[in-house]
């Protein structure tokens, strides 16, 4: 892979956020309150847990005849006047999109906020070909302005106190320093309603394409995306080919959970749903309409019988949202786009267990994401079969091997297990201070550096077990 | 009488023993004859979880051997209950003879608490247990199993015992088996907001379903000099 060569140092990231205190106080207040959204809005749907079953099933449908459908998709795009490119990775779709830039002599972009386009960092690749790019979501905005990445797939900027946003401004923007989200987001506006005059090119992301209709669906709160696609003369959409969905029927069914695993909300504020470019006689559209689909890794995973479900996926955040790991380790130390646990399953896949090794060990699997998952993914599975595979190819790290050897070699018969416990209590006299063992050596030294250790027993159960005397035995 | 097959698993065994002598008295307490095949050791789950999947598999054999004509089988332990009834029959996917045996063992195999409500159809075992007591879910039991009211549902029967709501109770404690080694420091933020939680309760006594949780947490509480004290579910059900 071109774009990261190399290892992702989950560890260390990890550790670095840990220490870093706005981050874990910032966090600390968006993550309950983004949860408790997500479950009231759940809650007030009885129907919720069928919807659930829907959405999966509907999404399993699609994969199993992914092609047929994207053909579909294609054959009307083109029947409504648009054009279709087919990208197999991601330095083909920024080929594709760069030359569609300066072949129409683009100078000015805007974007409406896109995982799928950060995936595939699109950003630099126009800049480096002469275009200005400015996100319009307004955390989208904060982040480029900060020159970061979004470190979650809805809410870009969660990471970031208020406070940070507003010096940001006050150093990028010149302008006097707000506090208020109210006037932050003004501010946002001034510059941006410029921008959105100015763009001849408009890129979006879609959440779902209607194979059906043609139809590109795009789901946001801000009305950004709807102008990045109303206003400028071109429209780029880039999506993943799992994004297709058969029918406009299955809408209803996805914009409910999406809406509510997403933000809690009942349902998105902006719905747009673009069939086709201008028509004669329109008066706003793009004149040109152009589809990107992407594969970059997708068609490998639809392969992979274990780990496909995760292409269910329809981008909520919500199993972030509930993800302790995520919560305290911020999306930014998985080092990918994809943060929290389905980004410890979409990062390995799409660029290798090997750079990837440690995300799908980054997880009590405490299955909190499943529970919320809207379409049902088995993320806590899918973490424990990438972790077999790693172990399989020569991953694990050497005291991994060393401490499950171990545990493997004194139970594998009662007579070892009774031996291990004597040698460890043997070695807890040695440890031992006052009852307590407060400093274990290496491998196990982990464990002291936050808790007590605990102490074997003077004997095991098995040796004060007593059948019982009387009775039916 | 009903007979059950004790798996008393290896921290148990090695570490808390008395928690497994609580279990067989409360299990005794419902009318069950309490067996504990010698032959056991360890589920495997701590191999299993860290992607050693071959190793884990050895130690599933054993368990499907040992455990292979037990009628029923109880473990104080939802994360070892889960691993037999949710990854056994996943483990052994590829080889259909034991497929289906450690399919008809997942069926027959129970954590404690869920064996005596939702087996037993116990709630009110005689215990005694004059304390200030909140429960921690622990994610397996909790999440893997569905047990929610059914603990809870034991710990409102015991005399004395004022049952306190734990904030935040379904967030996971960040023990995680070689987790807790591995990402060491997250595990102890993990840690420590749960410890922030069991100590803003008001409890003298947390209690769960699992020895592994409670080991982290009780660590957790000595290091940090806590008056709280953490005690298995079986412990206090066998109160009197
Ligand atoms: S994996 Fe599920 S919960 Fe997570 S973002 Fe995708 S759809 Fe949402």
């Amino acid at each position: 892979m071109p774009d990261r060569p190399t290892r992702i140092d989950l560890i260390r990231n990890i550790e670095r956020a840990l220490r870093d205190e706005s981050l874990q106080r910032q966090m600390g207040k968006a993550m309950p309150a983004s949860r408790k959204a997500r479950a009231d809005a759940a809650a007030e749907l009885p129907e919720w847990e069928s919807l659930r079953s829907a959405a999966a099933e509907i999404k399993d449908h699609v994969l199993a005849n992914l092609e047929s459908y994207l053909g579909q998709l294609e054959s009307q795009v083109r029947a409504l006047g648009g054009v279709v490119h087919w990208a197999s990775d991601a330095a083909e779709a920024r080929v594709i999109i760069t030359d569609l830039a300066r072949s129409r002599g683009v100078r000015r972009i805007v974007k409406s906020k896109s995982m799928t386009t950060e995936e595939i960092f699109l950003n630099p690749a126009l800049e480096s070909a002469g275009a200005s790019v400015v996100e319009t979501d307004l955390g989208e905005y904060v982040v480029q302005l900060a020159g970061e990445r979004p470190s979650h797939l809805i809410a870009p900027v969660v990471h970031k106190p208020t406070g940070e946003i507003s010096d940001l401004f006050v150093k990028k923007l010149g302008v006097p320093r707000y506090e208020r989200p109210e006037d932050l987001a003004r501010v946002a506006r001034e510059v941006l309603r410029a921008e959105f005059l100015a763009a001849e090119m408009g890129i979006t992301g879609v959440n779902f394409a209607i194979a059906e209709t043609g139809t590109l669906v795009i789901v946001e709160n801000e009305g950004n995306a709807r102008l990045t696609t109303a206003r400028p003369r071109i429209h780029v959409a880039v999506m993943g080919i799992e994004k297709v969905l058969p029918r406009l029927a299955d809408l209803s069914v996805f914009l409910r959970i999406l809406a509510r695993s997403g933000t809690g909300q009942r349902s998105s504020v902006y719905v747009s749903l673009l069939t086709g470019r201008r028509r004669v006689g329109e008066t706003d559209g793009p004149e040109e309409l152009h589809l990107v689909i992407l594969d970059n890794g997708r068609r490998r995973l639809l392969a992979d019988p274990d780990l496909r479900g995760a292409l269910r996926c329809i981008r909520c955040g919500a199993c972030q949202n509930e993800c302790p790991v995520y919560q305290h380790a911020g999306g930014h130390a998985y080092g990918s786009v994809y943060a929290g646990p389905i980004g410890a399953v979409l990062t390995p896949a799409y660029e290798g267990l090997e750079q990837a090794r440690d995300l799908p060990f980054a997880s009590t699997l405490c299955r909190a994401c499943a529970d919320v998952c809207p379409v049902k993914i088995d993320l806590p599975g899918m973490l424990v079969e990438l972790r077999a595979r790693a172990v399989r190819t020569g991953l694990a790290p050497r005291r991994d091997r060393m401490l499950v050897g171990a545990w493997t070699f004194f139970t594998r018969s009662p007579a070892r297990f009774v031996l291990a416990g004597s040698l460890g209590r043997l070695a807890q006299r040695l440890l031992a201070r006052g009852g307590k063992i407060e400093r274990l050596p290496y491998p196990l030294s982990g464990w002291t550096a936050h808790r007590t250790a605990p102490l074997l027993a003077s004997r095991p159960f098995r040796k004060r077990w007593k059948p019982p005397q009387e009775g039916p035995q | 009488m009903k007979p059950v097959a004790l798996f008393v698993t290896c921290l148990v065994d090695q570490l808390y023993p008395h928690v497994g002598e609580a279990a067989v008295r409360v299990l005794e307490r419902a009318g069950c004859t309490v067996a504990f095949p010698e032959e056991q050791t360890c589920c495997g789950q701590a191999a299993f979880n860290n992607g050693f999947q071959e190793e884990a598999r050895v130690l599933a054999r054993r368990f499907l051997d040992v455990f292979a004509h037990a009628p029923a089988i109880v473990a104080p332990s939802g994360s070892c209950a889960d691993m037999v009834r949710e990854w056994y029959p996943r483990l052994f996917r590829d080889t259909p003879a034991l497929g289906d045996l450690a399919r008809s063992i997942a069926s027959r195999t129970y954590e404690l608490s869920e064996y005596l409500v939702r087996v037993l159809g116990t709630t009110d075992l005689g215990a005694r247990f004059p304390a200030t007591v909140t429960y921690h879910p622990s994610c397996h039991g909790l999440r893997g199993l569905g047990l929610r009211e059914e603990p809870l549902g034991l710990l409102r029967a015991v005399r004395d015992l004022r049952l306190v709501e734990l904030p935040d109770a379904e967030q996971c404690c960040g023990f995680g088996g070689f987790f807790s080694i591995k990402f060491a420091a997250l595990s102890g933020a993990m840690l420590s907001a749960k410890l922030d939680t069991i100590e803003a309760s008001g409890a003298e006594v947390v209690t769960a379903t699992d020895v592994s949780c409670l080991m982290h947490i009780s660590g957790g509480l000595s290091r940090r000099g806590s008056r709280v004290r953490a005690m298995h579910l079986a412990e206090i059900l066998a109160g009197s």
